[in-house]
């Protein structure tokens, strides 16, 4: 890939250089990644698919500014992760990056509305601001009727709806997702996948991990990832079309 | 985030364990009510020993006749070489002693009271001079106070104390009434306001008349049992003592303290005895119940502890979404401390519930500073030992805490 100077839709939103990442020491170094160099544009739609151990989630783990590579670059809006402190990570990631866990991650005994405001919280948003933004995220997710409910007194995939609308509240450059739909059936993927998809279509970064070709399928750019090191990279659509899946019968309510 | 914040989700994290958080909270509550519990019954003690001692006047000081009073029996035992009497001479040239206020000499006796069908026995009469009243301060609540002319003529004349009133007369005004003493008839013209107890005996059942009356009618013109003197003011108790010790010395001809027949007894440094042992009683119970509220800071991080553990996943969470150190730092201190507030609040309220019962007879009185202390140590309890459990929180690594089952 080329930068192109045709503005901001090209411009990478995160750039891995090179980055390595080792577990241990001696005998028992464990290479987690062993140089990945990656850049991921404005509006693209990427997923990162690679088996169990394949590095793929501590892939993840870097993007989202959980855990620092061992060696090589990794910057997030052209900002260096190397030179910040753990205050200036959670500042990046509660501005930059939306998160959705394979787990769902709500917290218990908040409900929907809470969970979605929290990280507007952390950002220190006003609380009828913060109210508004959360309301207009849940129905945006489809979820305008259920905000008063605990995550226990919701399905699967409408707690990880909540999850993609507590992931987009903030108007992050990257929506991040790790196995988004690895512990839903058929009809919920399919639910939220549409979701993302809709995200994508209205202009939001995303990039998925997943181990399933069909939840890949909604992807713009797919890469697979084996022995920590990318060994395929294919693009199906330009990174400022609309994601090959998108269904617009439901495109309306975005 | 606001500090609002803060409080909204460090009281959802409570409210998600209520039996726990209740429980942490009783251990402060226990802590923190027995300080102010126990440091009132301390203060309490002190206060009614300081009470009573100053019903009997803080100016005043007794010279008591030891073989004759059987007061200190035990002193007068030893050295009874001399066993001279206190006499009007004695408490006359005390009167020439300067500082000297007023000097009232005492005998006393017990007897039974009685009018028409109620008696009431073991009365503590006492016949002296119409400035005893003043120094030993009794004042009276009806009628009037014995007149230096009724002294002269050995009027048969009471003043009454008040429970004395109550037992002979119920709720009848004395004043006026004629009382049967040892089959002598005696008018009554006063009562006394009521004292209280001073802990040995009830001060109100009992009757004051003339001295000369006394000895007259009932005792005989023996020694007196003792001469209340009475210094102009407080500062001249202790050279009043020494002076009228000095007087009594040369009068009785005694040369050293154990030929004695009398002792001066001085109400200023009782006072002062009894309030520093009090003292010691006081930081006695404080020290046991700082304990408690010790051992209450202890659960309150153990809790913390585990509660940290248990919502690891929960700080991950936080902490991916954009939680900054200092927030979950904020958030668990806040927990701990509300634990403690909460604890340390329902505890000054048991504490002071408390303090309006009477424990084994001492009215407790509660100390303004303990409670302020006790309240403001609790919170310092939450924050100090919340602080280890909340910055192992603040300080994990999200992507341990979001992997942790």
């Amino acid at each position: 890939m080329t930068s192109s100077l045709t503005g901001p839709a090209s411009r990478p939103v995160i750039r891995l250089q090179a980055v390595t990442k080792t577990y241990g020491s001696g005998e028992a170094m464990v290479h987690a990644l062993r140089g990945v160099s990656l850049d991921v544009l404005t509006r693209d739609y990427v997923a990162i698919m690679g088996a169990s151990g394949s590095g793929k989630s501590t892939m993840m783990n870097i993007i989202g500014c959980l855990d620092v590579p061992t060696a090589g670059q990794f910057l997030i809006d052209d900002i260096d992760t190397a030179v910040l402190d753990e205050k200036q990570l959670a500042l990046v990631r509660n501005r930059k990056i939306g998160f959705v866990f394979q787990a769902f991650n709500l917290i218990p005994r908040m409900t929907a509305l809470a969970n979605v405001e929290l990280p507007l919280s952390y950002a220190g948003v006003k609380a009828r601001e913060r109210r508004r933004r959360a309301e207009a995220a849940l129905t945006l997710v489809g979820l305008a009727d259920r905000m008063s409910f605990q995550p226990s007194q919701l399905s699967g995939g409408q707690q990880q709806r909540v999850a993609v609308a507590r992931a987009l509240v903030t108007t992050p450059s990257l929506i991040l997702a790790d196995e988004p739909t690895g512990n839903l059936d058929t009809k919920a993927s399919h639910d939220v996948m549409g979701v993302f998809d809709q995200l994508n279509a209205a202009g939001r970064t995303i990039v998925l991990i997943t181990h399933e070709e069909d939840v890949a399928a909604h992807a713009k750019r797919v890469i697979h990832v084996t022995d920590g090191q990318i060994v395929d990279d294919r693009r199906r659509v330009a990174a400022d079309a609309n994601p090959p899946l998108l269904s617009y019968s439901t495109g309306a309510r975005l | 985030m606001s500090p609002a914040q803060v409080m909204r989700f460090a009281l959802t994290g409570l409210a998600s364990n209520k039996v726990r958080s209740a429980l942490t909270a009783l251990g402060i509550l226990i802590g923190v009510g027995s300080v102010i519990l126990l440091v009132a019954v301390g203060n309490g003690s002190s206060k009614a020993i300081e009470s009573s001692l100053d019903q009997l006047g803080t100016n005043s000081l007794t010279v008591i006749h030891e073989s004759a009073g059987g007061f200190f029996s035990g002193g007068s035992a030893s050295g009874a070489t001399s066993t001279a009497d206190l006499t009007l001479a004695d408490a006359t040239a005390l009167s020439q002693a300067s500082g000297v206020q007023s000097v009232s000499p005492v005998v006393d006796t017990s007897e039974t009271l009685s009018v028409g069908g109620s008696s009431d026995s073991d009365v503590s009469l006492d016949g002296t001079y119409p400035s005893y009243f003043e120094a030993t301060n009794s004042p009276i609540s009806a009628g009037s106070y014995l007149t230096t002319d009724e002294v002269t003529s050995a009027s048969k004349v009471l003043v009454i104390g008040a429970t004395t009133a109550t037992d002979l007369f119920g709720t009848a005004n004395p004043v006026g009434q004629t009382v049967d003493v040892a089959g002598v008839p005696f008018t009554v013209v006063g009562v006394l306001a009521t004292k209280g107890s001073t802990g040995l005996a009830n001060a109100d059942n009992t009757a004051i008349a003339p001295l000369t009356t006394i000895q007259e009618t009932l005792t005989g013109y023996g020694s007196l049992n003792d001469i209340v003197v009475e210094a102009q003011t407080p500062a001249l108790v202790n050279p009043v003592e020494s002076e009228i010790t000095a007087i009594l010395d040369k009068e009785e001809g005694v040369t050293s303290s154990a030929d004695a027949n009398f002792e001066v007894e001085n109400q200023a440094s009782l006072l002062t005895t009894a309030a520093s042992s009090t003292h010691t009683f006081t930081v006695l119970l404080g020290a046991v119940a700082a304990i408690s509220l010790l051992v209450g800071g202890i659960g309150i991080t153990n809790i913390m502890l585990v509660t940290v553990t248990e919502r690891t996943r929960e700080i991950g969470i936080r902490k991916a979404i954009g939680a900054q150190p200092g927030v979950i730092l904020a958030q668990f201190l806040a927990e701990a401390t509300l634990l403690s507030v909460i604890g340390g609040g329902l505890g000054i309220a048991a504490g002071l519930i408390g303090t309006q019962f009477n424990i084994d007879g001492i009215k407790p009185v509660a100390v303004p500073s303990s409670i302020a202390l006790a309240f403001g140590v609790s919170v310092i309890i939450g924050l100090f030992f919340g602080g280890f459990p909340a910055n192992r929180a603040a300080n994990m690594r999200p992507v341990d805490a979001l992997r942790y089952e």
